[in-house]
């Protein structure tokens, strides 16, 4: 089976090579994706697709390459997750209540990537507001995975709540991509698309203008193809913004610089906690696996403990749809966003238009949300969450006297069928049991593919680190990659 | 704890989600799916531990209390359902 045009099949550090040698133009590179895009439909990886805004943008950037005035990224396609406001383009959240939503304004994030000249492919789908594991909460409908389990045709879901970003990125249809996590969701639809997906510390990308779902918790990053491409992008993405209080004003290194270094001396611990009951055999031999290879290159693999990790699910799912209940509480139906046609007073109107504009899971959440925060039940659910919150954050403070970083599983399975847990939110929820714990302690995290399950679909391992030493959670991830070799690709099953 | 019917739909006017009763039904029985599941919380000793509000050890930045920014009024109305001139309009709330 043919797979995938050469051209988008470049890493993003190749590409950015190519485009400098001038053996391939930004236009070229611009024109395969979009081409790309087009035959890939099928996979509904995009909301919005922005081919015009591309090829204008790839124009530009072959001028500056031809004046030799080239910035970090020039002439790069990228995919940005729908979250991500962009002036002009419209911004969804894969909500109805943002379908016809066109922002005024652009992003940091986005607008870093721009002024360092990458180009926007379009929009990618993905859980409504962020809200979901699998990516079929959405509006515009559930994202198809382009792995398929070996000897069968069924339709797997990419993960969440990136996964559109995920997809477009597996199935060679953006060079990278952005994604945000509050709860694992860049680093879980990385492992099930097999993909490498980075989120950074808190604070290290500005927040502003990314649509809000848990402000505590909400973190953009990278998601691409290799490690190198990675830290590529969090370096273009990263950095202080005045504009968003929690960003912090600390320098962003060369995280390229030392991708190579090696992890001889490192001290890589792994939590005991996180040998889950009834997770699969191959979870357990693929992360002992990890554990070996790095071992292997030369660090020091210790055991420890972070003993509240099975509190972690339940605190995130108090502490999140409590921020999400008072983020979405500015969708009134009154200055954007949809408004129901029928109604009668003002109260009608906000009742209507939120029934109408957010969807079941979006709906449960901000209940929840609004239960945990009401009177008589904020000391008992929302303050006891924030302390375990605390507890949590501890065990890693504490494992960190004792290692460098931590080696985990990225996910407890491989894709799974559509459909398969949508009517138990808890099942759903416990998805990203391996990858909530970093978001509720700020911490960074990365998922590196690392091998594949039984059925043939891929998997990935998570390397957590310090607060902002996203460098040595990289060069970890480097070493993992180096050693799996993970060089399976999907079958283009889905090419038109 | 456990949410009945009446407890839903005040949670739901609190929220400004309008719930019928099928809605409502089915919400109570997700509600208290999820608070029965994060009801083991409640083992955990938390005595002496400060709630965490966030994970960023800094102080809010300062800056002086002055207009940096503004001047957009067509833009902030340009996604609006429905005005009129400089306004939002909505249905009549005074009469």
């Amino acid at each position: 089976m043919s797979a995938f045009s050469d051209i988008t099949s470049l890493t993003l550090a190749k590409a950015r090579q190519s485009l400098r040698a001038k053996k391939i133009s930004a236009r070229e590179l611009a024109s395969a994706h979009i081409d790309a895009i087009a035959a890939a439909r099928s996979l509904n990886a995009f909301i919005t697709e922005t081919p015009e805004h591309a090829l204008s943008a790839a124009n530009a950037s072959d001028d500056r390459i031809a004046k030799g005035e080239a910035r970090p990224l020039e002439g790069i396609p990228l995919a940005i997750k729908d979250l991500f406001c962009t002036e002009g383009v419209r911004t969804s959240a894969a909500s109805r209540t943002l379908a016809n939503f066109v922002p005024t304004y652009e992003s940091t994030v986005t607008r870093n990537l721009w002024d360092a000249g990458a180009l926007l492919l379009g929009k990618t789908n993905l859980d409504e507001f962020a809200m979901g594991s699998s990516n079929e909460t959405s509006h515009f409908g559930p994202v198809i995975n382009p792995w398929r389990a070996r000897g069968s045709n069924d339709d797997l879901v990419p993960g969440g709540s990136s996964g559109g970003s995920a997809v477009a990125v597996a199935a060679r249809l953006a060079l990278g991509a952005t994604g945000t996590d509050t709860g694992g969701s860049i680093r879980q639809p990385a492992s099930m698309t097999g993909t490498v997906g980075l989120k950074p510390t808190y604070g290290r990308c500005s927040r502003w203008g990314i649509v809000a779902f848990a402000s505590s918790l909400d973190q953009a990053g990278p998601m691409t193809r290799t490690v190198e491409d990675a830290a590529i992008l969090l370096k273009a993405m990263a950095g202080y913004d005045p504009k968003d209080s929690t960003s912090v004003d600390a320098p962003v290194p060369d995280y390229e610089a030392g991708l190579e270094a090696g992890v001889k001396g490192l001290r890589v611990g792994i939590p005991k906690e996180y040998r889950i009951d009834g997770a699969p055999p191959e979870i357990e031999a693929l992360w002992t696996r990890g554990a070996n290879w790095l071992k292997a290159q030369g660090a020091e693999i210790v055991e420890v403990s972070l003993p509240h990790t099975k509190y972690a699910l339940p605190a995130y799912y108090i502490v999140a749809p409590a921020e999400a209940s008072s983020n979405l509480a500015r969708y009134d139906g009154v200055r954007y966003g949809h408004r129901a046609a029928k109604t009668g007073n003002l109260i009608d109107l906000y009742e209507q238009s939120r029934a109408e504009g957010f969807g079941r899971e979006v709906r449960r959440r901000i209940m929840i949300g609004t239960y945990v925060l009401s009177a008589g039940y904020y000391d008992a659910y929302y303050l006891r969450a924030q302390k375990v919150r605390s507890l949590i954050a501890r065990d890693f403070a504490d494992a960190f006297q004792r290692c460098d970083v931590l080696l985990t599983p990225a996910s407890p399975c491989s894709a799974f069928a559509i459909g398969a847990k949508t009517s138990d939110p808890v099942s759903m929820y416990l998805i990203d049991v391996f990858t909530i714990t970093v978001n509720l302690a700020g911490l960074p995290g990365i998922s590196v593919p690392a091998g594949v399950c039984a059925g043939g679909l891929p998997l990935g391992l998570q390397v957590i680190g310090k607060a902002f030493d996203e460098a040595t959670v990289l060069r970890t991830g480097r070493a993992l990659e180096r050693a799996a070799d993970f060089s399976a690709t999907p079958q283009t099953w889905w090419k038109l | 704890m456990s949410v009945d019917k009446d407890t839903v739909q005040r949670i739901a006017k609190l929220a400004r989600i309008a719930l019928d009763e099928t809605q409502a039904a089915a919400m109570e029985q997700e509600l208290n799916a999820l608070l029965a599941w994060v009801e083991q919380l409640q083992e955990v000793d938390v005595s002496g531990v400060a709630p965490m509000a966030s994970v960023v050890n800094q102080r809010l930045p300062m800056r002086n209390d002055v207009v940096t920014d503004g001047g957009y009024a067509d833009n902030l109305l340009k996604n609006a359902p429905q005005c009129e001139g400089h306004f939002f309009v909505v249905p009549k709330v005074v009469e």
